[in-house]
C-alpha cells in the first residue's frame, strides 16, 4: 500500500498504526510561530473501535492500509465462524466473532451486509439497518390489547431480544432498527 | 452543491469581511494616536528568514537590470522593517501579507496578514503592555477581556508540564512528552522541539479565554531574534501573546548587535544545510543596517487573521479570508 506523508493526511484515510487497521478521524497542523510543526492525528482502530491520539513530525509518513467496505451475503454459521459471499464474484469469506460484534443475532441467510475487509479478511461486519424477524418467544399478551402502554421482552428466530409492545404475539413477524436494537412496527405479512 | 462548481464564491461571509475592514480602520486609529508611523516594505525581496522552521516561497524574477533574481515573498516583514529603523525612521507599524510554505490548518493559511510594529526607545516589557492593549482595544465584538495576565516561561512549564525549561535534561523532556495525551516518537527531536511540545499540550490550554495571556523570557536557545537577557543568560527577551490557546503575537527585545545577529544567521544556515532544507543567501543588507546602528527597540508581529477569528468567534481561518488557498 501507499504511503501518506503530513501533506496527504486527511479524513477518513484508513492507516496502518502499530500493525493495526485505523480510520483518521480529525488531523490538526500545528506549527508554533518559533519552532517546528506537528500534525495531531485521531484516529479510530478498526480492530477494536478504541480512539487514539498521535502526533507525527512534517518528515514522518503513515502506511496506508488496504482496507475496503463492501456489500456481501451471508451464507450460513457453523457455529464459530460466519461464512460471508460477494454476489458479483462469489468469492467467500470467513468472519470471526469478534468481527460480527453482535451483528449474529440480527442475521439471516441471505441478508446483504455492509463488510469490512483488511488485506481480503473481514473485521467488520454490519447487519442491515432494518431487518423484519419472526418472533419465536414472548409471553402471550392480553388480546385486544392494541394500544400502547408497557411492554416485554421478546426472542427473535437470530436470537436477539427486543421489547415489543404486549399485543405482539409468538410467531409474528417484527421490523427492528438493528443499530439500536428498538422494535420499529409489524412486518409485512 | 459540490466543491467543484462553489469554488469561485469566497469561504468568508460578508460580516467577515465588514468587520476585517472595521478593525483596520481601527487599528490604523490606535497607531496613529500614539504617533506611531504607517511604513510599506516589499512583499518580494531578495533577502529572506533562515529561520530553520519557517519555508519561504519564492520566485525567479526577470526584469531589466535585474537577471533571473531569486527572490522570495517575506515569511515577515522584520528584515525590511529593520533597515527603516536604522535609516531613522522612528517608530513605525505596518500591516500587509507574509507567507509561509507548508502551513495550512485551522488557523494557518500560506498566506496570512501581519501586523508588525516597533516602539524605538522602547523595553521589551513595555511594548508588551501595549500589545495586551491593542488586543484589548480591538477584541471588542463579541467579548469584553478581562485584565491581562503575565507569566514568565520557566514558571508555566514548572506549574503545569512539571518540568524546569532551563535546568531538566533531555531525558526528562523526552520522557514527559512521551507520557502526554498525544504521543510523538521523540527519537530525531531536539531540546527546544521537547520543549515547543510540552508547552502546545500542558501549558497553553490552560490559558484563560477570557484575557491576554503574555509569555515572556523564553529559553536563550529560542531567542529568533530577540537579544538575551542582561541579568539572565539562559533567557532571551521574547515574548508571546495568547488569548485562550491561540497564539496572537510574538515579540522581541530586538537584537541590535551585528555580530551576534550574524552568528545567529550562521547558525541557522548550518542548520538548513545539515538538514537538507534551502539555503537562501545572508541577508547582506539586513546586516549592513545592523552594522550601521539598529536603536534600542522592541518588536512585535501579530497574526492579524486571528484576532479577527476571535473577534468573531469563528472555527477557523477560511470564515475570515475571502479566499484560502485551496481556491486562491
Amino acid at each position: 500500500m501507499a504511503n501518506y506523508n503530513m501533506n496527504q493526511v486527511r479524513t477518513g484515510l484508513k492507516v496502518l498504526e502499530s500493525g493495526e487497521p485505523n480510520v483518521i478521524i480529525s488531523c490538526d497542523f500545528i506549527k508554533p510561530g518559533k519552532g517546528q510543526a506537528f500534525t495531531r492525528v485521531k484516529m479510530r482502530n478498526l480492530l477494536n473501535g478504541r480512539v487514539n491520539e498521535k502526533t507525527y513530525k512534517p518528515g514522518d509518513l503513515l502506511e496506508g492500509a488496504d482496507v475496503i467496505e463492501t456489500s456481501m451475503q451471508y451464507l450460513y454459521t457453523d457455529g464459530e465462524h460466519w461464512f460471508f459471499m460477494n454476489p458479483d464474484t462469489y468469492d467467500q469469506v470467513e468472519a470471526d466473532a469478534a468481527a460480527l460484534g453482535g451483528a449474529e443475532q440480527w442475521i439471516k441467510e441471505e441478508d446483504i451486509c455492509n463488510v469490512t475487509l483488511w488485506n481480503g479478511h473481514p473485521i467488520l461486519v454490519a447487519a442491515p439497518n432494518f431487518v423484519t424477524r419472526e418472533v419465536v418467544e414472548t409471553d402471550p399478551g392480553l388480546k385486544g390489547d392494541t394500544s400502547s402502554g408497557g411492554n416485554k421482552p421478546a426472542k427473535l428466530e437470530t436470537g436477539a431480544v427486543v421489547k415489543v409492545p404486549l399485543f405482539i404475539q409468538t410467531g409474528e413477524s417484527i421490523r427492528v432498527d438493528t443499530r439500536t436494537g428498538e422494535y420499529v412496527s409489524r412486518g409485512k405479512t | 452543491m459540490t466543491g467543484d462548481a462553489a469554488e469561485w464564491r469566497p469561504t468568508a461571509g460578508l460580516a467577515a469581511l465588514e468587520r476585517r475592514a472595521a478593525m483596520l480602520a481601527e487599528l490604523r486609529a490606535f497607531f496613529a494616536e500614539r504617533g506611531v508611523l504607517e511604513v510599506e516594505t516589499p512583499l518580494l525581496s531578495a533577502e529572506t528568514t533562515l529561520d530553520p522552521h519557517l519555508e519561504p516561497l519564492g520566485s525567479q524574477v526577470d526584469a531589466p537590470g535585474i537577471e533571473r533574481r531569486r527572490m522570495y515573498l517575506q515569511t515577515s516583514p522584520e528584515l525590511a522593517m529593520k533597515r527603516l529603523l536604522a535609516a531613522g525612521s522612528g517608530s513605525i507599524y505596518q500591516v500587509c501579507k507574509a507567507f509561509r510554505g507548508g502551513e495550512r490548518g485551522r488557523w494557518h493559511n500560506p498566506e496570512f496578514t501581519i501586523l508588525e510594529w516597533y516602539r524605538v526607545g522602547w523595553d521589551v516589557h513595555r511594548l508588551m503592555r501595549e500589545v495586551a492593549a491593542l488586543i484589548e482595544t480591538l477584541l471588542t465584538g463579541s467579548r469584553q477581556l478581562e485584565r491581562a495576565t503575565y507569566a514568565s516561561y520557566a514558571d508555566l512549564m514548572r506549574r503545569h508540564a512539571g518540568v524546569d525549561p532551563h535546568e531538566a535534561s533531555n531525558r526528562t523532556l523526552r520522557r514527559a512528552v512521551a507520557d502526554g495525551p498525544s504521543p510523538v516518537d521523540t527519537g530525531d527531536l531536539d531540546r527546544d522541539d521537547l520543549l515547543s511540545r510540552l508547552f502546545g499540550e500542558r501549558v497553553e490550554p490552560r490559558f484563560a479565554s477570557d484575557r491576554v495571556t503574555v509569555v515572556f523570557d523564553y529559553p536563550a536557545s529560542q531567542a529568533a531574534m530577540a537579544r538575551l537577557n542582561a541579568s539572565d543568560p539562559l533567557t532571551a527577551e521574547r515574548f508571546e501573546a495568547y488569548v485562550g490557546q491561540v497564539e496572537l503575537a510574538n515579540g522581541y527585545g530586538e537584537l541590535c548587535d551585528p555580530a551576534e545577529q550574524r552568528q545567529r544567521l550562521e547558525s541557522d544556515l548550518a542548520f538548513r544545510r545539515r538538514t537538507g532544507r534551502p539555503l537562501p543567501s545572508m541577508p547582506s543588507r539586513f546586516l549592513a543596517a545592523l552594522e550601521s546602528g539598529l536603536p534600542t527597540c522592541a518588536g512585535v508581529a501579530l497574526g492579524f487573521d486571528r484576532l479577527l477569528g476571535l473577534d468573531l468567534q469563528v472555527r477557523s481561518i477560511e470564515e475570515l479570508i475571502s479566499f484560502p488557498v485551496e481556491r486562491a
